[in-house]
């Protein structure tokens, strides 16, 4: 199976895939109380 | 006077940041999907020339953009709560730079430790069978295109962390 880095399409949806997970994990985090 | 020093640190942050991911873009936009449309006489003028140079300012621009960044943190007092992603304080800015910290770190590690070393031997720098070369270009390649791919989130990240709490 060819390694999806090899497309710089890819790469740039993969980073944009990326950039959507951090939004909801720092969200997450911002809604949890500290420790 | 005691403000002047955070700014001027997030300045030279941005200006090393801007040479460094600028020039990652210019080797995964620009000069990698063009190789093949140079005419093998030609690519020397890439390989012994253009990319030697531009490597050169793209290693040493990570190595300030890390500094000057874990400087500017300092500065501003989150560099232990941003290195813990914000999961001591639960305060999101805090998440939200210390992901964008730990991509650039990791960015940075990529390219002194696996891109350059692996781009010394793909460009002939250091002398290597032919195997080797090849092998040692493809992993330099797709480091350089992981890379590429977390500067996405990474930058996300960094400006977000500027618009949280206002």
């Amino acid at each position: 199976m060819k390694n999806p880095l090899e497309s710089l399409h890819m790469t740039i949806v993969m980073g944009v895939v990326l950039t959507v997970v951090l939004h909801i994990v720092v969200a997450a985090i911002g809604a949890a109380p500290g420790v | 006077m005691v403000e002047y020093w955070p700014f001027f640190f997030r300045w030279l942050h941005v200006l090393s940041g801007v040479m460094w991911i600028g020039l990652l873009w210019y080797f995964n936009f620009v000069q990698i999907p063009n190789m093949g449309k140079i005419p093998d006489e030609q690519k020397p003028a890439i390989s012994k020339v253009i990319a030697p140079a531009a490597l050169f300012w793209f290693r040493w621009s990570a190595l300030a953009t890390v500094v000057t960044g874990l400087i500017l943190a300092g500065f501003n007092g989150y560099l232990g709560d941003a290195l813990m992603l914000g999961l001591k304080t639960g305060v999101s800015s805090e998440a939200a730079i210390g992901f964008g910290m730990w991509m650039g770190l990791i960015m940075a590690f990529n390219v002194w430790f696996v891109i350059w070393p692996n781009q010394k031997k793909a460009l002939g720098m250091v002398e290597v069978s032919a195997e080797d070369k090849a092998k040692a270009a493809r992993t330099a390649m797709l480091f350089s295109r992981t890379n590429t791919m977390l500067s996405i989130p990474m930058l996300y990240a960094m400006v977000s962390a500027q618009n949280y709490g206002y």
